[in-house]
């Protein structure tokens, strides 16, 4: 690449930087930019980095709670889980690269947020990938899926780190705009936590990890744009991972960071060595220098524009102490790892960058980090609610075969097995997984101590399309719904907002209710927000993806050995129903696959009865009186009851039920009616069950009870029975076929 | 009796083998790093899983070479007890301490799933304690993992009971159903000619307690601890 001579304002507006946004510039510098001062302004105020149309909006989020250690600004959120320990978590995307090139784009972002958490320290336990595909009918998509789910698979795998868990949700909004987010977990000492603040005059800066190279340059500004015809050209801002240098930094960085010879460290992640150097100076309140002819380099001829904003992979800035260099440097020597000093921690506030003697840029590191452009967009209710809001379901008429529609749900990909899926992932390493995936919420043990840990990720674009508040609200009480139903208490969340272009006022106003919904469901139920990110511009000519909020929650359970699963566990004990079934079919997956409908009202939520519904099925779990416990969700009633007969590893169990409504039928069947939970019990303790339910005031019904090799059910104005057999079948095949 | 842990870079079940030596069998043991040139002091040596050296050419293909294998080699040849286990088989049967190749499994796909063998051969330290034919519910978590041998490496397996597990149905028949990677003869395991070096694509360490499904592996690991005690 060669450097241009002049900054003109095509140049300028080439960099996604506007007009106004170029004025700032000219005011913090007090000049012209140079060209790589142009380039480092461009990623850093980028969506991506700058978070610039999502902030004020961020901000109405609730953070603190007691547990909290480290809310959001720092590399991930830190929550304190007693016994001297903390989990340190944190979900991130990779929507665009993921579409550009699959595998590639899918391994790098399990890289990435991989990085994010043992920088603070912590040993990475486990690892969620939410994913979206457009619908496997189509070849596209196919190979999208394949590509992601084996670029997850090839590089969690290799660096040993074990993806235990995850969702799979499709629809035709995500075909020209798949998204790949990924959550990922830690744990550490509780006095151990790094944070990414440069401190200390003169300490060194070292660069550790892979050269660089000139992949990935203007990575983050390409994930701050809507695709066009043209984006499967821009194959060469994807970068490509190496999970066996990154299994080498991670250890190296704990061995080193269980020392106290490191001051604070960053990861080079979206934005390279730009993000890394002037956040750690700004969060730090200092300045970096640094000097790019010692940074090693991949390829010839690279000028400072392209070292700073090259995203390769696998790279890693830390501050050391002074003095302590050679200790440093050994333990990077014994893992094979290249590492050098190129910089100093400086007092002056700037982020100094050198080729020799001759310096080539410097910003104020605040400026770039910290006083980004915020812009508090126009946000306009979008006009196709009015129709959705008011749609007659009560024309939409009942199937007459509701067996062959509870099956046709059942082998829905978005219901389905995911079983394709998880079974390339590693998801035993570390002997922690005492829920394996394919319940609701995914359980970890704690080593050394009694305690678990219940995660699970959700979120339903549909409902958010249909109502964006009630969507984020949703979103958050499924999420804390499944770790409930594991037997854990939900402690905080992490979470990845996946919208379209934000200059778009509808977009926006989706973007400012989805978030509304979410603070004020955290704040009912507890659980703060401990940090995420925002993907918006997902969008492929001019169609966005259905908003997408997905939330990674994380639950504690005090005793392991309560740990629950969703299925039925023996013939002859009782299954009840906390909460109701209210005629709500709007948002559904009925509608959607029987109907070919997106239309409606999504469920109400209601967060007082939603906690009660929770707290009751905790206490009787806490009680030791729950052999299943399953959240009540897509698909409503009928294929919730049909996964607890199938779900489980052993041999199908069937059952006769009957429904806990009157509604039309279908309703009775699919309504996904929110703060629901279906348990079994045995027969001696359904009584004490249901008195429990009394006493936090949750509707508990009834329905029938375990056994036999059929699932039978009946109710107001229907009545059928199917081998469970068949119900298995529909189940294990409906993904398999286009993925297996 | 003290149990050597080998760490390759890229290696990554040695914490849960040492994570079930210490804290669930209470044995001593130790780790050695694969640039250490010894193994004096240890009673047996163990291979754990993982991608050593990031085995982007071919499972275990770089591992024999690193500076510990000449050790490991001799530690073998005089008869010492040495496991390998899932990325440990590979690097075994690329040093030529076990005969054989592990493929690429015909899915194509990784495979991490709880599996069914049942032990053909107690005639080694690893199954010594066991009933012949005894079934384990142990999981499998590889890529390549189908093993493979010449016809007549197969042949000289079989007359010298060398095959010490297949992968099988939960109640012990042998089918193609039970065979999650497509081994030749459904073999999940084998043994040297010494019977002291066995690879086996399954991880005990994972199956060591009740909490985490099964604690099958727990006792294919007590079998080698008995055997490796010096009288």
């Amino acid at each position: 690449m060669r450097e241009p001579a002049k900054i003109t304002p095509d140049l300028v507006a080439q960099h996604g930087i506007t007009p106004d946004e170029y004025q700032r510039i000219l005011a913090i510098l007090g000049r012209e930019p140079n060209f790589t001062e142009l380039g480092i302004f461009s990623v850093m105020w980028s969506e991506h980095c700058s978070y610039k149309s999502s902030r004020a909006h961020l901000k109405t989020l609730p953070t603190r709670a007691p547990c909290i250690l480290q809310g959001p600004g720092e590399n991930a959120g830190v929550v304190d889980i007693g016994d001297g320990l903390a989990i340190v978590f944190k979900m991130e995307s990779h929507n665009h690269p993921s579409f550009i090139e699959p595998h590639q784009g899918a391994a790098t972002g399990v890289g990435g947020i991989i990085r994010d958490i043992f920088t603070m320290g912590a040993r990475p336990i486990a690892l969620l990938d939410p994913l979206r595909f457009g619908p496997l009918t189509d070849a596209k998509s196919r190979f999208l899926a394949r590509g992601v789910v084996g670029g997850i698979s090839a590089y969690g795998n290799a660096v040993g780190v074990p993806t235990v868990g995850g969702e799979l949700f499709t629809h035709e909004s995500y075909a020209g705009n798949p998204l790949v987010n990924v959550f990922c977990l830690g744990i550490a000492p509780k006095d151990r936590i790094f944070l990414a603040r440069a401190s200390g005059e003169g300490n060194p800066v070292i660069y550790v990890g892979a050269k660089t190279g000139r992949d990935g340059i203007h990575g983050a500004t390409m994930a701050s744009e809507a695709f066009d015809e043209g984006s499967e050209e821009r194959r060469p801002t994807v970068q490509v991972g190496d999970p066996f240098r990154e299994k080498l930094l991670i250890e190296a960085c704990l061995e080193l960071m269980a020392g106290d010879a490191i001051v604070a460290i960053q990861d080079m992640g979206a934005a390279g060595l730009t993000c890394s150097t002037c956040e750690m100076a700004s969060r730090g309140g200092t300045g970096i220098e640094i000097d790019l002819a010692k940074v090693p380099l991949r390829e010839t001829g690279m000028i400072p524009y392209e070292v700073m904003l090259s995203e390769s992979q696998e790279r890693m800035l830390l501050v050391a102490k002074r003095g302590r260099e050679p200790e440093v440097m050994q333990v990077f020597a014994k893992w094979d790892l290249d590492a050098v000093i190129v910089g100093r921690v400086t007092g002056d506030g700037l982020m100094r960058v050198k080729e020799g003697d001759r310096v080539v840029a410097e910003i104020p590191a605040r400026a770039l980090a910290e006083e980004g452009p915020v812009y508090h967009r126009r946000m306009e209710r979008p006009a196709y609610l009015a129709e959705t809001e008011w749609a007659d379901l009560a024309a939409v008429p009942v199937p007459e075969q509701l067996d062959r529609a509870l099956l046709a749900l059942l082998a829905s990909p978005n219901i389905a097995s995911k079983l394709p899926v998880w079974q390339q992932y590693d998801h035993l390493l570390f002997c922690n997984t005492v829920v394996e995936p394919g319940s609701d919420a995914v359980v970890l043990r704690v080593q050394g101590t009694g305690k678990g840990l219940a995660l699970a990720a959700d979120g339903n674009g549909r409902y958010t399309y249909l109502d964006p508040y009630e969507g984020g609200k949703l979103a958050v009480a499924e999420a804390a719904r499944n770790v409930v139903c594991a037997g854990a208490q939900p402690l905080a969340i992490t979470n990845c907002l996946n919208f379209g272009n934000p200059e778009r006022p509808e977009i926006m106003w989706q973007f400012g209710e989805a978030v509304r919904g979410m603070g004020d469901a955290c704040r009912a139920f507890g659980t703060p927000v401990t940090g995420g990110n925002v993907s918006l511009y997902n969008e492929t000519l001019g169609t966005a993806i259905l908003p997408t909020p997905i939330i990674g929650m994380v639950g504690l359970l005090d005793d392991i050995r309560q740990a629950t699963t969703q299925w039925f566990k023996a013939a002859g004990d009782i299954v009840l129903l906390l909460g109701e079934t209210r005629d709500e079919l709007g948002g559904s997956e009925y509608l959607k696959v029987v109907h070919g409908l997106e239309t409606g009202r999504p469920p109400r939520l209601d967060l007082t009865r939603e906690r009660a519904v929770q707290a009751a099925c905790l206490a009787a779990i806490r009680a030791g009186l729950v052999r299943s416990a399953h959240d009540c969700a897509d698909g409503g009633l009928a294929v919730a009851l049909a996964e607890c007969c199938v779900t489980g590893p052993g041999l199908p169990l069937g059952a006769r039920l009957a429904t806990d409504s009157d509604h039309r039928p279908d309703a009775q069947l699919f309504a996904e009616s929110a703060s629901r939970i279906v348990l079994s019990v045995r027969p001696d303790d359904a009584a004490r069950v249901e008195r429990i339910a009394g006493e936090y005031r949750v509707p508990c019904r009834r329905l029938g009870e375990v056994g036999g090799d059929a699932l039978a059910l009946h109710g107001r104005g229907f009545s059928f029975s199917l081998p469970v057999d068949a119900v298995r079948e529909a189940w294990s095949t409906g993904l398999w076929r286009w993925l297996g | 009796m003290k149990v050597g842990v080998l760490i390759f870079p890229g290696t990554w079940s040695h914490q849960d083998f040492a994570h079930v030596l210490q804290d669930v069998l209470g044995c001593e043991w130790g780790y050695v790093w694969h640039k250490d040139t010894s193994v004096a002091g240890y009673d047996c040596l163990v291979l754990p899983g993982g991608f050593a050296h990031g085995d982007y050419l071919r499972g275990g293909a770089i591992a024999r070479f690193s500076p510990i294998m000449e050790a490991v080699v001799r530690f073998a040849k005089s008869g010492g007890p040495v496991i390998g286990s899932c990325n440990g088989f590979q690097i075994l049967c690329e040093a030529g301490l076990l005969p054989g190749a592990l493929l690429r499994n015909t899915s194509l796909q990784y495979r991490c799933r709880w599996v069914y063998v049942r032990t053909e051969s107690t005639a080694t330290p690893l199954t010594r304690t066991l009933a012949p034919g005894q079934i384990l519910k142990i999981p499998i978590s590889h890529g390549e993992g189908r093993y493979f041998a010449a016809p007549e490496t197969l042949a000289a397996l079989r007359a010298n009971d060398r095959i010490v597990f297949r992968y099988a149905t939960p109640d012990g028949r042998i089918t193609a159903e039970a065979n999650p990677n497509g081994a030749l003869d459904n073999i999940a395991g084998v043994c040297n000619e010494g019977r002291n070096v066995v690879g086996l694509m399954p991880h005990p360490e994972r199956a060591a307690e009740r909490l985490l499904g099964s604690e099958d592996g727990r006792l294919l690991l007590e079998s080698l601890l008995a055997a490796a005690t010096r009288p």
